[in-house]
């Protein structure tokens, strides 16, 4: 039960969320909620055209703390599956960066457990952007947007 | 007898390397190794530090053999 997953290339997070519920046959008939989260680049940030994101990981330690984080859901909402999915390298606006989901028998615990995956990820798995604004300029991402 | 150490993002940047090995004599914690590496720079807020692939405070011990890392706070998602 649940999958972490780092992409290199462009993912599409529908196929992926289709293709994990066949696989898991999360579409048995045990499942009431499915919950998503899709993160996708934007071509703005604090008032600056961006037209390149370049997404940095620490190999191992990224799909660990990912692991961990997925582990944490787990043990706090009754889930009956969860995947997380996130891009690294060169990224473009309109790609997608990420997705977060949740699959349960109700939704509060999916929808909990959905935000808990995407927040959690957010400051705590070790990724890092760099931003290329529209005159060459590139500058690292220094934090999160609140929400 | 030697530790590994790796830096990420914009700290990688600062460093201007992005990993060293070193001595492990001498040494006890992760903040021993962040002085030895980078002597003079304080070790703020804004660097974090992770001890074979786990967050660690910088008061943690380390022993030879590890990999520390530094890197500044993340902005995945």
């Amino acid at each position: 039960m649940s999958c972490v997953r780092l992409e290199k290339t462009g993912f599409d997070p529908w196929m992926s969320l289709a293709a994990y519920t066949a696989e898991h046959r999360l579409d048995d008939g045990r499942v009431g909620a499915t919950s998503a989260f899709v993160g996708t680049m934007r071509d703005f940030n604090v008032g600056d055209n961006v037209c390149e994101l370049f997404l940095e990981h620490y190999p191992g330690m990224t799909e660990r703390e990912l692991g961990v984080i997925v582990g944490e859901a787990e043990a706090r909402w009754p889930l009956t599956d969860c995947l997380v999915i996130h891009r690294v390298g060169r990224l473009l606006p309109g790609e997608p960066i990420v997705l977060t989901a949740a699959w349960s028998a109700h939704r509060a615990a999916a929808f909990e457990a959905c935000r808990h995956l995407m927040e959690a990820l957010k400051h705590r798995a070790p990724f890092w952007k760099r931003e290329t604004l529209d005159d060459g300029t590139q500058r690292w991402v220094e934090q999160n947007t609140p929400g | 007898m030697s530790i590994t150490v790796r830096y990420f993002a914009s700290l990688r940047e600062r460093v201007g390397r992005g990993e060293d090995r070193i001595e492990f004599a001498g040494i006890t914690t992760v903040a021993d190794v962040w002085a030895k590496v980078a002597p003079g720079a304080d070790a703020d807020a804004r660097v974090l530090a992770a001890l074979n692939q786990e967050y660690v405070a910088s008061s943690h011990p380390v022993a030879d053999g590890d990999e520390v890392a530094f890197f500044p706070p993340v902005t995945g998602g």
